[in-house]
C-alpha cells in the first residue's frame, strides 16, 4: 500500500493572483436580476433549467399516454407525438441536464469548492446566463409557431428535419437550430469561465491534485464542452443553410412526395458524424459532472476518504479523453464505411475499463466505511445502482456485431434513460438536498426527501428495467403505435400500460420535491454553516448562505486533500481542508515517504 | 437498513425478471445465430457484474452503517487492488468483444454466391427489385425518378431491362440462399429490419449501404422502418415471405420486368365505354357516384388507383369482410372485366369523364379539422388533397364524402385493409385508428369538403 501526498505537510504555494476586484451589488436589480455573483447565477441557471425540465416531464407524459393507452387520446396525433418526442429528448439533455450540471452547479461550486470569490469573468458570466434564457425562450417560442416545434427527433437527423414529411419542418426546425447555436454561444462564455477560474483562481494551497472530485468533473465537463459544442454549431449553420439558401451540405438528390428536389451532392451521413461528435462526448458533459458530485456525496456520507483518489481524477481525464473517438458507435447501422465498426467499437468498449473503475472506487469508499443514509446518500446509492446497470447495457450496444438487433429499438430507449436520466437525476437530486442547506441556510424536509427518494428510485427502475426487455422483442423506438405484427404479443400493450403508470406516478413525485424546496425555504430546520460536517471548502465559509465574494476578508487557505474523513487519531471524524496541520489534526495520519 | 434490503431484492428481481419474462427476442429465422450467442455471452458477463458489484453494495452499506463509536478505516488508496480490478474488468472487456468483432467481420463479408436484390425505401413506402435473369443490376439514377419510372431505371443500361421491379409493400425470398440486400432510399433515412433476421441497416439517400443473411425459417414476417423518417414512421410496414424456391421462382414471375412495364400501352377509352355501362348503373352515366346506391364518384379519381381497386376487387383482397356489404356487391361486377386490358380500358374511360366536385353531404360539429387533415393525411394525400401517385395516396377533394367517412370506419375496424395481401391497408388502418371518434372523422372529412 502507498500513501498519497495529502498530507498536513504538504507545501501550500503562495497565491498566483491576487485578491479579486469585486463589483459589489448595490440595487435589488444589480443583486438579483443583472447579477454577476456566480452564487445567484447558479440560481437563475437552476431555475430555468428546472422550469423547462418541467414542460419536457409533462411532454414525456403525452408520451407514455400514447404508448399505454394507444389511440385513446385524440389531441396526441402522429405528428405530435414526434413533435414531444423531439422536444423532450432537446430539452432534456442540453437545456436541462448540461444547463444544470454546468451553468448551475458549475457557477454555484467552483469559485466556492476552489476557494475563489467568483468566476473570473463576473460580466461574461452573467451575460452566459442571459444568452441561456433567450435560447430558452426561442425553443418555447416553437410551440406557438405555424406548425409547430420541430418533429424530427433529438438527433435531427436531414434529410427529414428539412423536409415537408415531418413534423414542423417550416418554422419549428428554424427555431430549434438558432436556439442551439444561441445556447451554443452563452455556453462557450460559462464553460470558459468554468476552465479558467479552475486554472487560475484557485485559493493558496488548492493544487490540483488536492481539488474535490465535483470540480475535476465540472472542470474537464467544461473541457469537453468547449471541445464538442462547436461541432453542433457548425452542423446547425449548415442545416438552417441547406435549409434557407439551398445548399446542400447534407442534402443529396432526393425525390421528396414525388417531386424531384434541387439538392444534389450532400452526405446525410456526414451531419450524424458531426452531431455525434458533439453526441457523445455530450454525455460525459453531463456524467462527468454527475461522477465527481456523486464522489464528493459518498465520501461525506460514508465518513471516509474517496477511495483511489489519484485513479478517480485520472479516470475522469481519460474516459474525457476517450470520449471523443467513440462517436460512431451512433452510427454502427447509419450506412458508414461498415470497417469503421472495429475501430469504434474497441474505442468505445476500452472506454468501460475506466467507467468501472470508478464503480469500483465508490463501492470501495462505502466499505470500511461508516456510512450515513441520508436522503443525499440514498440517492448517491441510487445512483451507483442505476449506472451500474445503464452502464452495463451499454456494452451491448458499445460491441458492434451484438448493437445490430438492439439498435433503434426500445432497448436503446431504455438504455440512455437508465444511463443519462435516472443516474444523472438521481446525483442532481441527492446534490440539490445536499447543497440546499448551504444556498439558503435550511436543511430540506427529511421525510418528504425519504418518499421523494423511494418512490422515484423504485418507479424508475420499474420505467426501464421491462422497457429493455420490449426492446428485445424488437419493437422499434420513436413508434406512435405498433398496429397489428406477426411477432409483438398482447401482452407489451398491458406491460406498456404498467410502464406509463409507472411514469405518471413518477413525475407527479417530483411536485412534492418543488414543494419541499418551497416549503424548505421559509420553514424549513436552520441547517448552521456546515450540517454534513464536510471538509470542503463551501463549508467553511464565514455566513451561511454566502455572501457576495464568499469567503468575508480573508480567503481560506488549503493544507490538506478535500477528503480527510476518519483521519485515525484526529479529534473528530473530519479536517476540513482549511484547517492547518497541528497537534489535533495531525494524529497517526500517514506521512509522505 | 432498508436500502441494502431494497437492493437485495432490486438484484433478485432484476434476475428473477430476466428469467421469466415472457419478452425476448424473436425466434430467429436467419443465420444470425452467432450474433444472439455473442449477446448471451454479453448476458452472462454483465449479468454477473451487476449481481456482484451490487451485492458488495448492499453488503457495505448494512455492514458499515453509521455507528456512533465507530470510524471509517483511512487507507487513502491500494494500488494493488485498483490493478486488479483494472485487469479484471479489462480480461472480462476482450471476452466480450472479441468474438463481437469477429461476427462483426462475417457481417460485412458477404459469401461470394449470395443472391442480390434490392430494397427501396420512400416515404412510407417499400419496394423491391430483382437483378432478373441475368444476375446483374441495372444502372439507376434518383433524377429519372418518377410517376413513369419509380424506380429511376436507367433506360440506357441494358442490364436492366430484365431487372424484376415489384412495386409492392411484400416481399418473397427463397430459403436456404444467402442474399445481399442493397439499400436505397429516394427521399430521407429508413432502415430495413426485420427482428427474425437480426441485421438491419440505414437506407441512406445517396449512398447504397448492404446487409447479407441466409433466411432459415418459412414463413411471414414484419418489415419495420427503424429510422425516424417523418410522420408515418411507425406506418411504414412490408412483409417478407421466406418460402421454398420454386414458390420463389412462381412469386417473382409474377411482376413484371423494367421492359414489360416499359412496354404497357395505355388503356384504351372507347374500347372502355361499353365496358362502363356495367358500372354506370350505380356509379352513374358520368361517374359522378350515387349516394343512394352507395356507389361513390370515380370521376376524376387517380387512374392508377382505380386499376388498384379493381384488382383487390378482382382477387377477393378487398370487398370479402363480412361487414363489408356494400364492397362485396363489387366482386360480381369486377368478374366482367376478363383481364388487365379490360381494366385499363376502363379506367382509361372513366378518366374522359367530366370531373364536378360530388355534392357536399358531410357537415362539420364543433371542432375544425383541418389542424388533422394537415398535419396527417396531407403529408400523402396533398394538402389540397388532390392526391399524389408517388405516395400511392388516392385523391379526396371533390370526392364523395360520405363515402370517405364510411372508408375512414371501415380501415378503423378491420372492415377494409385488413386483408393480408392488401398492400397499403396496413398503413390506412394505423391512419385511421388515430381518429378517436365520429365526431373526429366527420369534421375532418367536412374539411376536406373545403379544399378544390
Amino acid at each position: 500500500m502507498s500513501y498519497v501526498a495529502h498530507d498536513a505537510s504538504d507545501y501550500a504555494p503562495p497565491a498566483e493572483v491576487g485578491e479579486m476586484e469585486l463589483y459589489h451589488p448595490k440595487t435589488f436589480i444589480g443583486k438579483y436580476i443583472w447579477s454577476q455573483d456566480a452564487k445567484v447565477i447558479a440560481i437563475q441557471y437552476s431555475i430555468t433549467a428546472i422550469g423547462i425540465g418541467l414542460v419536457a416531464l409533462v411532454l414525456s407524459w403525452l408520451m407514455r399516454l400514447q404508448l399505454g393507452f394507444p389511440n385513446s387520446f385524440s389531441f396526441i396525433d402522429p405528428s405530435n407525438y414526434l413533435q414531444m418526442v423531439t422536444m423532450h429528448g432537446m430539452i432534456m439533455v442540453i437545456f436541462l441536464l448540461t444547463a444544470l450540471f454546468l451553468g448551475g452547479f458549475g457557477n454555484y461550486l467552483i469559485p466556492l469548492m476552489v476557494g475563489a470569490r467568483d468566476m473570473v469573468f463576473p460580466y461574461v458570466n452573467m451575460l452566459s446566463y442571459w444568452v441561456y434564457l433567450f435560447s430558452v425562450l426561442l425553443l418555447i417560442a416553437s410551440f406557438f409557431v405555424p406548425g409547430g416545434p420541430t418533429g424530427a427527433g433529438w438527433t435531427l437527423y436531414p434529410p427529414q428535419a428539412i423536409l415537408p414529411g415531418t413534423p414542423g419542418a417550416t418554422w419549428g426546425i428554424i427555431l430549434m437550430l438558432v436556439a442551439l447555436a444561441v445556447f451554443i454561444v452563452g455556453f462557450t462564455m460559462g464553460g470558459l469561465n468554468y476552465i479558467v477560474t479552475v486554472l487560475q483562481a484557485r485559493t493558496r494551497g488548492m493544487t490540483l491534485m488536492r481539488m474535490p472530485l465535483t470540480v475535476w468533473g465540472i472542470f474537464i465537463a467544461s473541457i469537453l464542452a468547449m471541445l464538442a459544442f462547436p461541432a453542433l454549431f457548425v452542423s446547425a449553420i449548415m442545416m438552417i443553410l441547406d435549409y434557407t439558401l439551398g445548399t446542400s451540405f447534407f442534402m443529396p438528390g432526393i425525390v421528396s412526395m414525388g417531386q424531384q428536389l434541387d439538392y444534389g451532392g450532400g452526405s446525410p451521413v456526414l451531419f450524424q458524424h458531426l452531431f455525434w461528435f458533439f453526441g457523445h462526448p455530450e454525455v460525459y458533459i453531463v456524467a462527468l459532472p454527475a461522477f465527481g458530485i456523486v464522489s464528493d456525496l459518498i465520501s461525506v456520507n460514508a465518513r471516509r476518504h474517496i477511495f483511489g483518489y489519484r485513479m478517480m481524477v485520472w479516470a475522469i481525464v481519460a474516459i474525457g479523453g476517450l470520449s471523443f473517438v467513440v462517436w460512431a458507435h451512433h452510427m454502427y447501422v447509419s450506412g458508414m464505411n461498415p470497417y469503421f465498426g472495429f475501430f469504434f467499437a474497441i474505442t468505445t468498449l476500452i472506454i468501460a475499463v475506466p467507467t468501472a473503475l470508478k464503480v469500483y472506487n465508490w463501492v470501495l469508499t462505502l466499505w470500511r466505511g461508516n456510512i450515513r443514509l441520508n436522503v443525499p446518500m440514498l440517492f448517491a446509492i441510487g445512483f451507483i445502482f442505476t449506472f451500474i446497470h445503464g452502464g452495463l447495457t451499454g456494452i451491448f450496444l458499445g460491441n458492434v456485431s451484438v448493437s445490430v438487433p438492439l439498435s433503434d429499438t426500445m432497448f436503446v430507449v431504455a438504455h440512455f434513460h437508465m444511463v443519462m436520466a435516472v443516474a444523472p437525476i438521481m446525483v442532481v437530486m441527492g446534490a440539490i438536498y445536499h447543497w440546499y442547506p448551504k444556498m439558503t441556510g435550511r436543511m430540506l424536509n427529511d421525510s418528504l426527501g425519504k418518499f421523494h427518494f423511494w418512490v422515484t428510485f423504485l418507479g424508475s427502475y420499474a420505467i426501464y428495467l421491462p422497457m429493455h426487455y420490449i426492446g428485445f422483442l424488437g419493437v422499434p423506438r420513436r413508434y406512435y403505435a405498433m398496429g397489428n405484427t406477426y411477432f409483438v404479443p398482447e401482452s407489451v400493450q398491458s406491460l406498456n400500460a404498467a410502464i406509463t403508470i409507472a411514469a405518471l406516478i413518477v413525475g407527479v413525485v417530483q411536485l412534492v420535491f418543488l414543494y419541499n424546496l418551497v416549503w424548505s425555504y421559509f420553514k424549513g430546520k436552520p441547517s448552521g454553516s456546515n450540517p454534513w460536517e464536510a471538509t470542503t471548502l463551501e463549508w467553511q465559509t464565514a455566513d451561511t448562505p454566502p455572501k457576495h465574494g464568499n469567503f468575508g476578508k480573508e480567503l481560506p487557505v488549503v493544507y490538506r486533500w478535500a477528503y480527510d474523513y476518519s483521519v485515525p487519531g484526529a479529534d473528530k471524524d473530519f479536517i476540513p481542508q482549511n484547517v492547518p496541520p497541528g497537534p489535533t489534526t495531525a494524529g497517526l495520519e500517514p506521512t509522505q515517504s | 437498513m432498508a436500502i441494502a434490503i431494497v437492493l437485495v431484492v432490486l438484484i433478485l428481481g432484476t434476475v428473477l425478471f430476466h428469467f421469466l419474462s415472457p419478452w425476448w427476442f424473436t425466434p430467429i429465422a436467419s443465420n444470425w445465430t452467432s450474433i444472439d450467442d455473442t449477446i448471451g455471452l454479453t448476458f452472462w458477463v454483465t449479468g454477473f457484474v451487476f449481481v456482484a458489484v451490487n451485492l458488495f453494495m448492499a453488503y457495505c452499506v448494512l455492514r458499515y452503517r453509521h455507528r456512533k463509536e465507530s470510524r471509517a478505516h483511512y487507507e487513502p488508496e491500494d494500488k494493488k487492488l485498483e490493478w486488479w480490478l483494472i485487469g479484471l474488468t479489462t480480461l472480462g472487456i476482450v471476452a466480450m468483444l472479441a468474438p463481437g468483432l469477429v461476427v462483426w467481420a462475417n457481417f460485412i463479408r458477404v459469401p461470394e454466391n449470395a443472391a442480390v436484390f434490392e430494397v427501396i425505401g420512400q416515404q412510407w413506402h417499400w419496394s423491391y427489385r430483382f437483378p432478373g435473369k441475368d444476375g446483374v443490376m441495372g444502372t439507376v439514377n434518383s433524377r429519372l425518378i418518377s410517376d413513369a419510372n419509380p424506380f429511376g431505371m436507367n433506360p440506357a443500361d441494358p442490364n436492366g431491362l430484365d431487372d424484376v421491379l415489384i412495386s409492392s409493400q411484400e416481399v418473397h425470398l427463397p430459403i436456404g440462399k444467402p442474399v445481399k440486400v442493397l439499400l436505397r432510399s429516394k427521399d430521407v433515412l429508413h432502415n430495413f429490419t426485420v427482428p427474425q433476421f437480426r441485421v438491419k441497416m440505414d437506407m441512406v439517400p445517396g449512398m447504397v449501404p448492404y446487409i447479407w443473411f441466409t433466411p432459415t425459417r418459412t414463413g411471414k414476417f414484419d418489415i419495420l422502418c427503424n429510422e425516424l423518417c417523418g410522420i408515418a414512421h411507425f406506418a411504414m410496414r412490408g412483409k417478407v415471405v421466406v418460402e421454398e424456391e420454386v414458390a420463389f421462382q412462381a412469386w417473382l414471375s409474377g411482376y413484371p420486368t423494367f421492359a414489360q412495364a416499359s412496354a404497357q400501352v395505355a388503356g384504351d377509352a372507347a374500347a372502355g365505354k361499353s365496358l362502363y355501362a356495367v358500372c354506370g348503373a350505380c356509379h352513374g352515366a358520368q361517374g359522378e357516384g350515387n349516394a343512394a346506391l352507395n356507389a361513390p364518384k370515380l370521376s376524376g379519381q387517380g387512374d392508377w388507383y382505380l386499376k388498384l381497386q379493381l384488382k383487390y376487387y378482382k382477387q377477393g383482397i378487398r370487398g370479402t369482410h363480412d361487414k363489408d356489404v356494400f364492397g362485396k356487391m363489387m366482386a360480381p361486377m369486377v368478374a366482367t372485366l376478363v383481364n388487365d386490358a379490360a381494366m385499363d380500358n376502363v379506367v382509361a374511360y372513366i378518366k374522359t369523364l367530366p370531373d364536378n366536385p360530388a355534392p357536399a353531404t358531410v357537415q362539420k360539429s364543433t371542432s375544425d379539422g383541418q389542424k388533422r387533415y394537415v398535419t396527417t393525411c396531407g403529408i400523402c394525400h396533398g394538402s389540397n388533397g388532390q392526391g399524389i401517385q408517388a405516395m400511392n395516396a388516392p385523391r379526396l377533394a371533390g370526392m364523395s364524402d360520405w363515402y370517405l367517412v364510411t372508408q375512414l370506419k371501415n380501415f378503423k375496424q378491420g372492415v377494409r385493409g385488413a386483408h393480408p395481401d392488401d398492400q397499403y391497408g396496413d398503413q390506412m388502418r394505423l391512419m385511421a385508428a388515430t381518429l378517436a371518434d365520429d365526431q373526429v372523422t366527420n369534421d375532418l372529412v367536412a374539411y376536406i369538403n373545403t379544399l378544390r
